[in-house]
């Protein structure tokens, strides 16, 4: 054991403020990763305290005992036992104990006692334990489990302060404890055991458990109603969507109205030449139309956050548990599944929480039929060009629209499932078992954190890989040049408009011309790109009006409602970017899984395209 | 454990604001151990809060202060009294 630096793992039940805690004492002192070999993430960081030790901190996944039903638990366990070989055991445990539910923490605390390592039990969030009227004889309580107790305030400046002076009191003495070598899993009656216990040793500290408002338990009644529950939900969801659409379109103008100064700064302050146009037309009209989707992701992200903070989001997974289960997902998919809202890469992720791994196949199989942020610009692009702005029943229709397509990947998505389900037949169980935690209010500062998050990633994915691609497309759709005495427009003899042409071959029964099937490309890297690049090649394409005005009025004048329809279609569905393929690749360990979900994709996609298009075509001429 | 000579109840059987006292966990397997782990242990004091429909399925219920959603067949695991 080195004296200089000591190893402490955080064990905690899920939701007890763990990593709040983590967070305040290492500060940005972190380094997150994945364990060797499994998908669990790993949470390091660092402290060096008053007196000069260095503290290296694990927070491990949250757990309610040391018997794993995920692979996120099994590692807790293992680490906490030092059965992972690249993982040292740790010289301490702090046991993270959420003071406004304490019996489940101090079930966990005698089981985990049981190692044999030492342990330091840390009360969380006293705060709001003693304001709903909570006490506790803190000196007994010690010397009930024979380890020191401390308070914490995960949340406030200081709070972890108690924590730091035992963990420098505990590490300068010299421990006498023994890892315990014959650790078994507890049986159930020992589990019972540990329960009968925890209530002795709360009764002989005078416990006063605190209390939790009858309004609270009001509120779940109706926010679980099977009723009302639902129909909450829904509205909220249809609210979301709408101010998605409407609460964005201010800001939105205003980038777009300075992107198109930008470009009209650089064509009139630079000579005519290769540089300007790759400049005017291939960066500031390719990444500006893509950052001009900030404003919606944004305010997605805000809704989506918000929900997560104040404990709503598992009550959602209750409310959709039954609708979700009859087509072979849990109730726990949801979480996943609304996360690939946003993006299906924390989404599939976020599967890792689900414990039957059929149940997290089947979620991440479907996880990009929910439509992303990244969908959101072409599916707005394609709205403003082709749906009017209108009214309709006290709603936009636009809004309604935007709603719809969101519907048409839920649907997708169950229909999928479904039909995994019927494939591979037989009718394991489920297991839902969610914690449905307290209400609370969202913190501002963990929502301006997590958005600010969310707006570096999109903006360094505007500035790094579309940026690259769109010079790349600026490149393909210039050269080669035109031959001399061309009729049509430079793009046209271009190795994208070569391209383009090709592909069209097979995409013209589904209604896109070559222009689309050139955007259609690049969009496979990412599928924000395609609008960036529609607004390449239609500025290359002798159309000098397309980037001055708006790219949606250029396409609104050149498609035909029918097209557009079909792309919309198309995007539902639409093949996600690799990025999204590489981490089912890692998460599912295997090459099958990537490979089958791209070939399903395409097709769905293809098939739904192809029936908008003729559909559409059919209803504008009968 | 005795046979009372009925079908003990359930968590499942509850009413939306009902109480009651869990009995037993029956068997002894992963997801008997995790029901006791998460506070449905002999003598616990449950509530129901909510119950979907249709069968029931899941519920929302309350149990050592923390409030936990459980399918049927979980929720059916839990006898009591």
């Amino acid at each position: 054991m080195s004296a200089a630096e000591s190893r402490i793992a955080l064990i905690g039940l899920p939701n007890c403020g763990k990593t709040a805690l983590f967070n305040r004492v290492t500060g940005s002192r972190q380094k997150v990763a994945n364990y060797p070999g499994v998908t669990v993430e790993r949470k390091e960081g660092y402290h060096r305290s008053a007196s000069g030790r260095r503290y290296r901190l694990l927070d491990l996944p949250g757990t309610y005992s040391l018997t794993p039903t995920t692979l996120d638990e099994a590692i807790t366990r293992d680490v906490a036992l030092g059965r992972l070989a690249s993982e040292p055991r740790p010289d301490t445990i702090v046991l993270v104990a959420d003071a406004t539910h304490l019996p489940l923490s101090l079930r966990l605390a005698l089981e985990v006692k049981r190692l044999g390592l030492p342990m330091i039990v840390a009360l969380n969030m006293t705060d709001l334990a003693r304001k709903r009227g909570y006490s506790i004889d803190r000196e007994r309580l010690s010397k009930e489990l024979g380890a020191p107790v401390v308070e914490t305030i995960a949340v406030a400046r200081g709070g972890a302060d108690a924590l730091i002076r035992y963990l420098d009191e505990l590490s300068s003495e010299t421990t006498t404890l023994t890892p315990n070598s014959e650790w078994r899993e507890p049986s159930a009656e020992d589990v019972q055991q540990t329960h009968i216990e925890a209530t002795r040793i709360l009764a002989a500290c005078g416990y006063r458990e605190p209390a939790r408002s009858d309004f609270m338990t009001s509120v779940d009644r109706f926010l679980l109603h099977p009723f009302f529950g639902l129909l909450v939900l829904g509205v909220l969801l249809f609210f979301v969507f709408q101010a998605v659409f409407s609460w964005a379109s201010l800001p939105m103008d205003l980038i777009d109205a300075g992107v198109a100064a930008l470009g009209e700064w650089v064509r009139g302050s630079m000579p005519d030449g290769p540089l300007r146009s790759l400049l005017a037309d291939g960066i500031i009209a390719g990444v500006g139309s893509v950052i001009v989707f900030l404003p919606q992701i944004i305010i997605l992200f805000a809704f989506i956050l918000a929900l997560e903070d104040s404990g709503y989001l598992p009550r959602a997974a209750y409310l959709l548990d039954r609708v979700m289960g009859s087509v072979g997902l849990s109730g726990r998919a949801f979480i996943p599944l609304l996360s690939s809202f946003a993006c299906a890469i924390p989404g599939i992720m976020a599967t890792r929480t689900i414990p039957s791994v059929r149940d997290r196949l089947a979620t991440i199989m479907v996880a990009p039929l929910m439509t992303c942020s990244a969908r959101l610009p072409v599916y707005a692009l394609l709205i403003a060009a082709f749906i009017p702005d209108r009214d309709l029943g006290g709603f936009n229709l636009q809004g309604l629209v935007l709603f719809a397509l969101y519907f048409a990947g839920v649907a997708g998505a169950l229909l999928v499932a479904w039909t995994l389900k019927k494939f591979r037949g037989g009718n394991d169980t489920h297991l839902l078992m969610l914690e449905l935690p307290d209400y609370q209010w969202p913190r501002l500062g963990n929502l301006a954190y997590g958005l600010w998050e969310r707006a570096r990633l999109f903006l360094g994915r505007a500035g790094g890989i579309i940026l690259a691609l769109m010079v790349v497309l600026w490149f393909l759709s210039t050269y080669p040049a035109p031959p001399v005495g061309a009729t049509g427009a430079p793009i046209e003899y271009s190795f994208a408009g070569q391209l383009g042409r090709a592909l069209a071959v097979v995409l013209a029964p589904i209604g896109f011309n070559w222009q689309i099937s050139v955007a259609l490309i690049p969009g496979l890297a990412a599928r924000e790109v395609a609008v960036g690049a529609l607004g390449t090649v239609y500025a290359l394409s002798g159309d000098e009006t397309a980037v001055s005005t708006a790219l949606s009025s250029v396409i609104a004048s050149q498609w035909s409602l029918a097209t557009g329809l079909a792309l919309l279609a198309w995007y539902v569905f639409a093949p996600q970017c690799l990025a999204t393929l590489a981490v089912v690749k890692r998460e599912t360990n295997s090459w099958r899984y990537p490979l089958i979900m791209t070939v399903y994709l395409f097709g769905l996609a293809y098939l739904a395209a192809f029936a908008t298009y003729r559909l559409a075509l059919w209803f504008s001429v009968g | 454990m005795g046979d009372v000579g009925q079908t003990p109840r359930t968590l499942s059987g509850l009413k939306a604001g009902e109480s009651a006292v869990v009995e037993r966990v029956d068997a002894d397997d992963l997801l008997a151990r995790r029901l006791l782990e998460i506070g449905f242990y002999p003598g616990a004091k449950v509530e129901l809060v909510a119950s979907m429909w249709p069968a029931d399925d899941p519920v929302a219920i309350r149990v050592g202060g923390a409030t936990f959603a459980l399918r049927r067949q979980e929720a059916e695991r839990v006898k009591i009294r």
